[in-house]
């Protein structure tokens, strides 16, 4: 059985639309990878991310997770299960009155016994750096803690694939970056495979892989470095490049010699120095 | 907005608090039954012992169970000043047409004592049980009647999601009160009808958000595997301890003694 999130020929169309939303998607996440998703809106990549877990259906084409067809019915839990799903807004997607109860939600829909339960959301909780606030209620949390309980809830699910659609969107810096780096955490530690689908670049570029999505259509694939050299293509189809980037191309215009792949303040005062 | 408390639930860590939520429902329901046992005044005296006796137990101050009454004073008054003038018998003293009897005077009493009893015994309840862990009391507790159709969890997950977005939607409404009122709505003056039709502006954004947040939780609970209440399993199951066995052993003098007032003396 393969161990990887697999989009073969997909295409989806929501009820009543015109236009498939995505287009002969094809793409292969491979487990333990961090895997970024970028492009404007209406691009189609939230919608991928619900194909992902079995919540969306392909209206044609097939994706198979780690070789259960999302399409067969009787698979459906066990794909969510591997699959977790982490959502945009983390007030609509807590369910309980006290975090550690939310944590408990998805193991309890499981299945799972109550001791086990306890010690998942104990171990899931720490995980997420939120143990001191087990007994609290989610609405006296920031937004970036609640976001991280929704984090654990997936977590106590034990899935190997985390799946977030714009989990930073409606938080603070400071939240984003809390979440930020739970999410790196979750790859570089727990080995969780991570698919962040997210229009902040400079979240992008700690990803292993990104891909760029244009009209329903993947448009371009390869390592932040690769993706972000190629300023004028991002910027035709209306997407930002991290300012660090944004920078050497305008000093490259200038006429300074400097690399057209930097991505971080750190390659950036590298690059800069032997100019001095 | 942010620190409302939904009920008038007391935190706390004494032996009321701790009892299992289904053994604190059970024995309110048996003394509010008790209560319509008892036929005269000395029974009285057993329904007020026992509460005498929890409430020190809860250690929750007379204050908060006072405060339980004060919303029902009218009915109270309105129940003693009927019972007062309405029943014939020895009249005692007379107001005009009305009469004040020996037994109207003796009946409302008697009928004020009974509800004030009533009320202080159900706040109890609510004083120390929290309304999630009352939730997870009146699911379990319902449960043996989910085969003839009543759904047991359903309502229970119902509560839990209310009791989980009337904060979230207090702050809502005053992000979009302030929001209008910017604009220039007003929510404070004018008569009742032109209040009322200021509302409209604030329910119609509230209502609209309600639904897409509905939306959005639906989706998340579904992805996170929810079906319903068939084969799911609870991380705090509800366990009776013999401190509950007391409890009940308890209840059970108090209805000896209720019955033995009534049927024996």
């Amino acid at each position: 059985m393969a161990a990887e999130i697999l989009a073969e020929g997909v295409c989806y169309r929501y009820s009543q639309a015109p236009d498939m939303a995505l287009k002969d998607v094809d793409l292969r996440i491979r487990k333990g990878e961090f895997v970024a998703i970028i492009g404007p809106n209406g691009s189609g990549k939230s919608t991928l991310a619900k194909l992902f877990n079995g919540l969306f259906v392909p209206t044609k084409g097939k994706v198979t997770v780690d070789g259960l067809d999302t399409r067969d019915r009787d698979n459906v839990w066990k794909i969510r299960q591997k699959a977790g799903m982490v959502f945009q807004n983390p007030d609509n997607q807590i369910v309980a009155t006290v975090v550690e109860e939310d944590v408990a939600f998805g193991p309890e829909n499981l299945g799972v016994p109550p001791e086990e339960i306890r010690r998942r959301v104990d171990e899931a909780l720490e995980i997420v750096e939120l143990k001191d606030f087990a007994q609290k209620p989610p609405h006296l949390l920031s937004g970036g803690q609640k976001q991280r309980v929704a984090i654990a809830g997936i977590i106590a699910m034990r899935p190997d694939y985390i799946i977030m659609d714009e989990p930073t969107a409606m938080l603070d810096p400071v939240g984003r970056k809390e979440v930020i780096n739970t999410v790196k955490r979750l790859n570089r530690e727990e080995g969780k495979t991570i698919v962040l689908i997210t229009h902040f670049m400079e979240e992008a570029v700690e990803a292993d892989r990104v891909i760029v999505m244009s009209e329903g259509y993947v448009i371009m694939e390869g390592s932040p470095r690769e993706i972000f050299s190629k300023v004028d293509k991002l910027k035709a189809i209306g997407l930002d490049i991290p300012q660090v980037t944004e920078l050497a191309h305008r000093l490259r215009g200038r006429g300074l010699t400097i690399r057209n792949d930097v991505l971080t303040i750190d390659e950036m005062v590298e690059c800069l120095c032997p100019l001095l | 907005m942010r620190e409302i408390t939904i009920g008038q639930y007391i935190p706390g860590n004494s032996v009321i608090h701790r009892l299992d939520p289904r053994t604190k429902i059970l024995i309110t329901f048996a003394f509010m039954v008790l209560l319509f046992v008892i036929d005269d005044f000395a029974g009285y005296a057993f329904p007020l012992i026992f509460i005498l006796v929890a409430s020190l137990l809860s250690r929750i101050s007379i204050k908060y169970m006072v405060r339980g009454l004060r919303p029902l004073v009218i009915i109270i008054l309105l129940t003693f000043v009927l019972n007062l003038f309405m029943i014939k018998g020895r009249v005692i003293y007379e107001i005009g047409p009305f009469s004040i009897t020996y037994e109207g005077l003796y009946q409302g009493t008697f009928m004020v004592l009974r509800l004030v009893l009533l009320i202080v015994g159900t706040s109890l309840l609510t004083l120390t049980t929290s309304p999630i862990t009352l939730t997870d009391g009146i699911e379990s507790l319902l449960k043996p009647f989910s085969k003839v159709g009543v759904p047991a969890h359903e309502l229970a997950m119902m509560m839990t999601i209310a009791l989980r977005f009337i904060p979230t939607l207090m702050e809502e409404t005053d992000k979009i009160m302030k929001a209008q009122m910017a604009r220039g709505a007003d929510f404070s003056s004018g008569n009742i009808v032109k209040r009322a039709q200021n509302m409209v502006p604030l329910l119609v954004p509230l209502f609209i958000s309600a639904f897409r947040r509905a939306d959005d939780l639906a989706m998340a609970m579904e992805s996170r595997c929810y079906r319903g209440g068939e084969n799911r399993t609870r991380m705090k199951t509800l366990k009776m301890t013999h401190e509950d066995i007391f409890a009940f052993v308890a209840t059970g003098f108090l209805a000896a003694g209720c019955l033995a007032s009534r049927f024996l003396w």
